[in-house]
């Protein structure tokens, strides 16, 4: 299980800080100001089951966060979060899905190695013989004006 | 009982024959009669299997959702290593490298197939282009496509992947390849519909050993496939559950 981040993983300076997990409590977060770009033409693909846990990701995936792939699987999908992004942003896509509809937003994530990439996020729920047995993410490039808009209103609702 | 088999308007020209030479060989194979009809456009096709006059079809992947969720299909095979990827393209001349250079009021011109149009717009948010700040040529084929952008009736140009690798040379070299997608996991597929699914382990068993006879090895050529692979239930649900993802 993915916890705390670990000094030796960041890549550059970095800031500390704690953010309380949902189900998973605090973890220790090392973030740096290191952008990787969103690669052209890709889409990162992942599943989770209905708690959040990952059970799929694509190779996208695992190029963009930096963890390996049994590092993820098994992970909770929380661990991509990044502390600029306001709990009330994860608030509304839970709610969202939860209700069996769909969710999108634009979203930055935390890579392993400190840094972050932004991201546009689609979520629905896999639903199976009328019951929801997990939710499917997929993330395309954002466009920087959406990139910019969103870090005007996450600053505000942190 | 002769079974209605028909297959996505998408069809690459080069393998019509070749889709009347496998529907031939299946007959003969399962021993039942199997009509091929081919349909010029989606919405002609979408109509027929609404109306039941589908019973095997070739499947676009944004078609997929209706036969499975609506109409009681269930998937049989892909052709291995196919996946659907699209190209956006400009002439060579244009002074564009990227999508973020392309700005608003731009003209687009694709054709009717629908997973390449979606995959194409999400290609172009990066440069914030939807369709309400485009303009759109529907072209009747992907040489059209090509032509629209070399006579300067269009600035951007959607292609299947496929498609414009069959382009001529004349024509590729006056067009650049401004990005190629690389998603990987969306496919066409075959899929039965519920008439004919007390054949599916029949079929299933035919397909997947095609490539083992030299026979059907042929008529694999002859459709651009090297072999079928199976599609289970859950992958082909992953699959939908992804389109849906992407249809915004």
């Amino acid at each position: 299980m993915i916890l705390d981040m670990k000094a030796e993983d960041i890549v550059g300076d970095y800031r500390e800080t704690t953010l309380d997990l949902y189900e998973l409590g605090p973890r220790r977060i090392l973030y740096s100001e290191i952008e990787t770009p969103y690669p052209d033409g890709k889409l990162i693909v992942s599943t989770t089951n209905p708690q959040g846990i990952i059970t799929h990701v694509n190779q996208s995936f695992i190029d963009m966060s930096g963890y390996r792939e049994d590092e993820l699987i098994g992970a909770a999908h929380s661990i991509l979060r990044h502390p600029d992004m306001p709990s009330v942003a994860f608030k509304d896509l839970w709610d969202t899905v939860n209700q069996g509809i769909k969710w999108q937003g634009i979203v930055k994530n935390l890579r392993k190695d400190g840094g972050f990439y932004w991201v546009k996020a689609t979520v629905v729920p896999n639903i199976r013989g009328g019951k929801v047995v997990g939710y499917t993410s997929v993330r395309r490039k954002p466009s920087r004006s959406k990139v910019i808009e969103s870090i005007a209103l996450y600053a505000t609702l942190s | 009982m002769t079974f209605q088999f028909t297959v996505s308007p998408d069809f690459s020209p080069a393998h019509i024959s070749g889709w009347y030479i496998f529907n031939t060989w299946l007959q003969k194979k399962l021993n039942v009669g199997i009509h091929l009809e081919m349909y010029d456009d989606f919405n002609k096709q979408r109509d027929a299997i609404r109306n039941g006059r589908v019973d095997l079809i070739y499947a676009n992947p944004y078609d997929a959702a209706m036969l499975v969720r609506e109409q009681d299909f269930k998937p049989l095979v892909q052709a291995e290593a196919e996946a659907d990827e699209v190209i956006i393209a400009v002439n060579n001349e244009a002074d564009i490298k990227q999508v973020e250079e392309l700005s608003e009021g731009v003209t687009l011109a694709y054709t009717d197939d629908p997973d390449v149009r979606m995959i194409g717009m999400i290609m172009l948010e990066p440069a914030d282009l939807s369709k309400e700040n485009t303009q759109a040529i529907m072209a009747g084929s992907y040489v059209l496509v090509a032509k629209n952008l070399l006579n300067g009736k269009a600035d951007v140009g959607f292609f299947l992947a496929e498609a414009f690798d069959d382009l001529s040379n004349i024509i590729k070299k006056q067009l650049r390849i401004v990005v190629r997608s690389r998603i990987g996991v969306i496919n066409h597929a075959l899929m039965i519909g519920p008439e004919f699914q007390y054949k599916r382990d029949e079929l299933l068993d035919v397909l997947l050993t095609m490539a083992n006879d030299e026979k059907g090895k042929l008529v694999l050529e002859n459709l651009g496939f090297s072999s079928w692979q199976q599609v289970g239930q859950e992958e082909m649900e992953f699959m939908i559950d992804l389109m849906d993802a992407l249809a915004t």
